[in-house]
């Protein structure tokens, strides 16, 4: 049996995409695997870990929550979409690496994407604002308190821009 | 982890999604996704084919007047909680939805799907239930309204038949007088809840006249009991004791691999006692307003 499958537009970090994919795949395999944007991690692939979040239209979405199918006509940012024109790391990029916001790095992008949509809604968080900001995300290895100064520490590059 | 083949259909209209659903007995409606796609991936469900209904024009719509509030189908959690005329008209839904999953999962979980969803341990389940609303239905075979009682026939399972689309829900105004208080105890924020409880009072000076308090992660399903006969003599320590014991009288705490049924009915009850006051409070303090 042949598996029916979508041909599928995905914009993805102001980039397009037309990809053919059967219904069942989801939008973080289709990122990974289709786009080639290996950026977006995944890791429990049932809602909980957060490592694979990205934003659509602007809002962070758990991609292995979402079909692909059902992602056409929006507009995708990946973890790779948010550095600077120039190539340069973004606000919350940069204050994670002062910070020391990450060890391994497997639950960084979910954290990344998940921030820049969290500042944008509110600049200036206070720190328990920024620990709410970052409940939905798991990490096992670098522990929240440097998570935490790296959500401040964004907010701070974010506003001297 | 994932889902086993299965068909796709994006309608734009209801009515092409209606006939979808009624042609093919194996379909499922797929809105947010925050619960099937996970039981997809696990399988635990293999639906021939999914309906995705959020192509379907004005269900998105949150519609607040004096009666109450209506939730379009596609009216994600994270809608409503930020929809300052609904938490005006009903206090109960955005201090409930606060607690439902995290802010991510709100992004695209729906609150009709939730209800239809009908998890004993979510929260917008209960407070239908204990403000008595209703989840207007359609199929190719007409409307109908299901009253929250008649909804939830099960764990995991709503009334609803396999060719009906929930359109909308109606939960009540919270009327004047009225007070309505929420907590809940999970391991971790965000988390689905070991135990929590919703309440309603209403009061006619010092005096009560309705206390109502609904369970969820108690029993198989959402459970709302009248505890007013307990709060007869007024609300402090000592009746706030008798009405969680009357509480626990028509609750059946039961054992899981989160807690264990005693530790729940300890949870029930110190939660009972602190809702029935924090709605009581409430009450006081808009009739002051
Ligand atoms: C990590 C995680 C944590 C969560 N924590 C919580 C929590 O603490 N509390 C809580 O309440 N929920 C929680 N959820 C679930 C979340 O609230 C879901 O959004 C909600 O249960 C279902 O809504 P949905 O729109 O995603 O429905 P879907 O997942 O799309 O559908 C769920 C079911 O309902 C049916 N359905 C949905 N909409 C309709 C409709 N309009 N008509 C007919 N059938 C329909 C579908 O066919 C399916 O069977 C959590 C989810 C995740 C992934
Ligand atoms: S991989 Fe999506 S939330 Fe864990
Ligand atoms: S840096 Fe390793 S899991 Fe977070």
């Amino acid at each position: 049996m042949t598996e029916e499958t979508h041909d599928v537009r995905l914009h993805v970090n102001g980039a397009t995409y037309d990809v053919s994919v059967p219904p069942r795949r989801l939008l973080s395999d289709a990122l990974r695997h289709d786009c080639g944007l290996t950026g977006t991690h995944v890791g429990c692939e049932h809602g909980v870990c957060g490592a694979c979040t990205v934003l659509v239209d602007g809002r962070p979405t758990r991609s292995c929550l979402m079909f692909a199918v059902s992602a056409q006509d929006t507009e995708i940012t990946t973890v790779e979409g948010l550095t600077n024109p120039d190539g340069s790391l973004g606000p919350v990029q940069q204050a994670f690496l002062e910070c020391h916001g990450l060890q391994c790095g497997f639950c960084t992008p979910g954290f990344l994407t998940t921030i820049t949509a969290g500042l944008a809604e509110n600049p200036s968080p206070t720190r328990d604002e920024a620990r709410e900001m970052i409940a939905g995300n798991l990490c096992r290895c670098t522990g929240y308190q440097n998570i935490v100064k790296a959500v401040e520490r964004a907010a701070e590059l974010g506003s001297a821009t | 982890m994932k889902p086993a083949p299965f068909a796709y259909v994006r309608p734009g209209t209801l009515e092409e999604a209606l006939e979808a659903l009624a042609a093919d007995p194996g379909a499922k409606v797929l809105a947010g996704g925050q619960s099937l796609v996970p039981l997809l991936s696990m399988r635990l469900a293999a639906p021939s084919r999914l309906v995705d209904i959020n192509g379907l024009p004005d269900l998105d719509r949150v519609r607040t007047d004096a009666d109450g509030v209506r939730l379009g189908a596609l009216a994600r959690h994270a809608d409503v909680l930020a929809d300052a005329d609904a938490g005006r008209v009903q206090p109960l839904l955005p201090l409930a939805l606060a607690n439902v999953a995290h802010a991510t999962i709100r992004n695209r979980g729906t609150t009709v799907g939730s209800l239809v969803h009908a998890d004993a341990a979510a929260e917008m389940p209960v407070v239908l239930r204990l403000l008595g609303g209703s989840v207007d239905v359609a199929s190719v075979r007409g409307r109908r309204t299901i009253a929250a009682d008649d909804l939830f026939a099960g764990p995991l399972e709503s009334t609803l038949d396999h060719d009906e689309i929930a359109v909308e829900a109606f939960f009540p105004a919270l009327a004047a007088g009225a007070g309505v208080g929420f907590e809940e105890i999970a391991r971790r924020h965000g988390d689905y809840a070991l135990c929590g409880v919703a309440a309603l009072v209403e009061r006619d000076g010092d005096r009560v006249t309705v206390a109502r308090a609904g369970y969820l992660s108690v029993c198989d399903v959402p459970t709302v009991v009248d505890l007013t006969p307990a709060l007869d003599d007024g609300l402090d320590d000592a009746t706030l004791d008798a009405a969680a014991d009357l509480a626990l009288d028509a609750l059946e705490p039961a054992d899981d691999i989160h807690a264990t049924a005693d530790y729940r009915a300890q949870l029930a009850r110190v939660l009972t006692a602190r809702v029935l006051r924090a709605a009581y409070d409430h009450a006081g303090s808009r009739r002051a307003a």
